[in-house]
């Protein structure tokens, strides 16, 4: 019964003007907050790998409007935009890429590792495709407690090439756990292209061996990514088992910040910043049907603009951790 | 000519079994392939086959008897050229997987046990005296019961107290686990929370945790610590290090737990004690018990604790009985060591199966008038140094038992602490009884000569103690 299907245009339109809107600020938030991280990366004040989620906006803003209170998210090391869509405060974000008392993890996670239990984020993982097994066990925990919940699990086109994300797969389907799969393929694992790490590249197939539906979709269009995400949300959330979504998008940036980008050109990367910019494609949408209200878009401009200065300006004062930090955190006192 | 039919070996660590039932009577014919008989332990049943056609001429052993050892004359079969019959495997996973795979009695050995003279000395320890735990109320009434069961009815009860605990692992369901450790587990819990896991540690390591970052307690059974490298990457990365990577948002309550160490013969890939590795880790528990009691107690206090913890257990301690104090809700604390045996000459620090080496070597010391403080360890992380201190500053000397390697081990990590804190108090260089650095080998010998053994923790006593 597995289907593997690509769909290739949207559905009907379903999102009214206030949700469009609301996209279209969350998706500005998130590239002018990586475009803010990249400045601070380059003066020294964020240390160690920092990966920018610019290009990629729309998966995060779009799967995070359909999902319910108390769903759950994963995803890998790419995570920020994951973080700022799910409501975290972009003071907490920024000041945890300065590794500061302020940042969401007291300055111990660093870019990689932030959570938040409050808005259902799991992580911020290292490594590659460790976050796949975990949130499936969030999904094995929803199904044990009966809770209605799903869990949406984040990875790359790299992380689709781990053992373990078959694993996962394999027990997901065969106990019908209630978990939403999203391979954000943006083409290259680190400095590998997808044609030249993968002997299936269509990612939305690699569920089919396990029973898994699966449906590629236009990872640069917010609202192909909401329907489709609606759509496995709810197979999931019934009790059919995991659904796996493959976005098709692309990262402006280097895989980190020390990307010598010698294994795509200028203009693959221009080209696509022309044709398929996800929050250009929303802002025609919006124009098509005069619905954006230019009053309303500077607004957002100079609200984003001012939130990312906010947090940029709290991630550079905040007070690295005490000292005594060093030894917090590393065991839960047992119950007497 | 009579062919000689012995009681098989259903398992790399079996000494003796039941024969349940005869299938034939004297004076049957029996073809290659016909199933003559029953037997079982307490880990599985098995049908034994013979492989040569004759007549049954005798049934030496009657049906029903207990405790039949291992290559004990069982029957004789007149007729056909003579070999002994196998039992019938059932072509399981590994060899390793004592319920099922089975072995005939090794015919280069004909006499001896399956298995090292050691593990005769563990089951012999068993029986024997050792220090009383201070911790239990007087008048403490003690049942005989196998660490096998003490772990069953440890993690039973877990269950029943709290409807988060659940158990996930290979064959752990309705297999009732590959070392019966879960048996009737599934009866009385159900497969919601009794789950039988796909072959895929990696994977069910790594849902386990997850599970557990939800706010449940699984207890996740690797069928041996020897797998577990596949998913040590979940068990370092994402169980340990989450708490403090997320500021102390993200718990992961989680036991990992299945037999540690060298089985018998079983080969390098299947025997590698991972104390050492485990206890490396900040952010994970490390927990080794030797007795039965101990290990009902720990693993109840194992599944309780917030944190992720490592239990490591002995396939060849699983079938041996020891006391167990009647006690509702028997828990023992993670982190405080036991002394089994005080002495005043030498301390012996011992975890897991060596506990068991350590105290038969302290005998065989007194005879010769070495009075030897053995330590059992307990819990390898937190380590309990404090008492390990305190034995030396009253022995002036120490070796340390381990079945580890002994290159960067458990017995390298107390000496360095010993040598920092009471260096003043040794009367003489610290010594390791550890294996000895190469893979374990196969070759019964060879494997004897790898493993620690009585008597080398015997010669190290004596050489720390001047005495030749």
């Amino acid at each position: 019964m597995a289907r593997a299907r690509k769909i290739a245009s949207p559905g009907p339109m379903t999102s009214s003007k206030g949700e469009l809107l609301k996209f279209y600020r969350d998706m500005l938030l998130v590239r002018r907050f990586e475009e803010r991280a990249g400045q601070l990366y380059g003066m020294g004040l964020i240390g160690g790998f920092c990966h920018l989620y610019i290009g990629q906006e729309a998966i995060a803003v779009g799967m995070q409007s359909i999902q319910l209170a108390g769903d759950q998210i994963i995803t890998g090391y790419r995570d920020h935009g994951h973080m700022l869509a799910a409501g975290m405060d972009p003071r907490e974000v920024m000041a945890e890429l300065t590794g500061r008392a302020g940042g969401s993890s007291r300055g111990k996670g660093g870019s990689m590792h932030m959570f938040s239990t409050e808005a259902g984020f799991f992580g911020g993982h290292g490594i590659v495709g460790a976050q796949v097994s975990l949130g499936t066990g969030l999904a094995l925990a929803n199904q044990y407690k009966a809770n209605g919940k799903v869990a949406f699990v984040y990875f790359g086109d790299g992380a689709a090439n781990q053992g373990q994300v078959y694993e996962s797969f394999n027990m997901a389907s065969l106990w019908k756990l209630p978990v939403v799969y999203v391979v954000e393929n943006n083409q290259y694992a680190m400095g590998t292209s997808i044609e030249r790490s993968s002997s299936e590249t269509h990612l939305y197939r690699r569920g089919v061996s396990f029973n898994i539906p699966g449906e590629e979709v236009d990872g640069m269009d917010v609202e192909a990514v909401r329907e489709a995400g609606a759509r496995a949300a709810a197979f999931a959330r019934d009790g059919n088992g995991p659904y796996i979504l493959e976005m098709k998008t692309y990262r402006y940036r280097g895989h980190s910040m020390s990307d010598p980008a010698k294994y795509r050109t200028k203009e693959e990367v221009d080209k696509v910043k022309k044709t398929r910019d996800p929050i250009d494609h929303l802002r025609e949408v919006l124009e098509t049907k005069g619905w954006a209200d230019e009053a309303a878009l500077k607004a957002f401009d100079a609200e984003v603009k001012a939130i990312v200065a906010d947090a940029a300006e709290f991630a550079r004062t905040s007070p690295e951790p005490d000292p005594a930090e060093l030894y917090t955190d590393v065991y839960l006192e047992a119950a007497p | 000519m009579s062919i000689d039919i012995l009681m098989p070996a259903l398992s790399p660590t079996m000494e003796e079994g039941t024969l349940a039932k005869w299938h034939v009577a004297v004076g049957d014919t029996v073809k290659a392939g016909d199933v003559i008989a029953e037997i079982e332990t307490d880990k599985a049943t098995m049908e034994v086959e013979a492989v040569d056609e004759g007549v049954i001429e005798a049934l030496l052993v009657p049906a029903g008897t207990e405790g039949v050892k291992v290559n004990t004359l069982i029957a004789q079969l007149a007729g056909g050229a003579s070999s002994n019959p196998p039992p019938k495997g059932e072509g399981d996973r590994e060899a390793v997987e004592g319920a099922s795979a089975a072995r005939p009695p090794s015919p280069a050995s004909p006499g001896l046990p399956p298995k090292g003279e050691d593990f005769t000395v563990v089951a012999a320890e068993g029986a024997s005296p050792v220090l009383a735990d201070p911790d239990l109320p007087e008048g403490t009434v003690f049942i005989k019961q196998t660490v096998r069961d003490a772990l069953r009815d440890a993690m039973a009860e877990e269950m029943r107290r709290d409807d988060g605990v659940f158990l996930m692992g290979e064959e752990v369901a309705q297999y009732q686990g590959a070392y019966k450790v879960s048996r009737e587990l599934l009866q009385e819990f159900g497969a919601r929370r009794v789950i039988d896991t796909p072959i895929t540690e990696h994977g069910f390591a790594g849902l386990g945790v997850g599970a557990a970052m939800a706010g449940l307690k699984p207890i996740v059974e690797f069928m041996t610590w020897n797998f577990a490298m596949q998913a040590i990457d979940q068990i370092i990365n994402s169980a340990a290090k989450t708490l403090y990577m997320s500021g102390g948002q993200i718990r992961a309550s989680i036991v990992f737990r299945g037999p540690n160490g060298a089985a018998s013969r079983v080969g390098a890939q299947h025997s590698q004690d991972y104390s050492s590795w485990y206890a490396h880790v900040p952010g994970l528990k490390v927990v080794a018990p030797y007795d039965a009691a101990d290990a009902k107690g720990l693993l109840k206090a194992a599944i309780r604790d917030p944190n992720p913890v490592v239990f490591l257990e002995h396939e060849m301690l699983y079938g041996t009985e020891f006391d167990v104090p009647q006690i509702d809700d028997f828990v023992v604390p993670i982190g405080k060591a036991k002394i089994r045996r005080a002495g005043t000459h030498v301390t012996i620090t011992a975890h897991s199966r060596m506990v068991g080496l350590a105290l038969k070597a302290a005998e065989v010391l007194a005879a010769d008038g070495i009075e030897a403080e053995v330590i059992d360890l307990r819990t390898l992380r937190p380590l309990d140094h404090a008492t390990i201190l305190a034995s030396v500053r009253k022995t002036n000397r120490l070796v340390t038992a381990e079945e580890g390697w002994g290159s960067m081990g458990v017995g390298a990590e107390i000496i360095a602490r010993v040598v920092e804190h009471a260096f003043d108090d040794l009367d003489a260089p610290p010594m390791r009884v550890c294996q000895e650095d190469v893979p374990l080998p196969y070759a019964a010998n060879l494997e004897a000569l790898s493993l620690p053994t009585v008597d080398k923790i015997v010669q190290a006593v004596r050489a720390v103690c001047y005495v030749s």
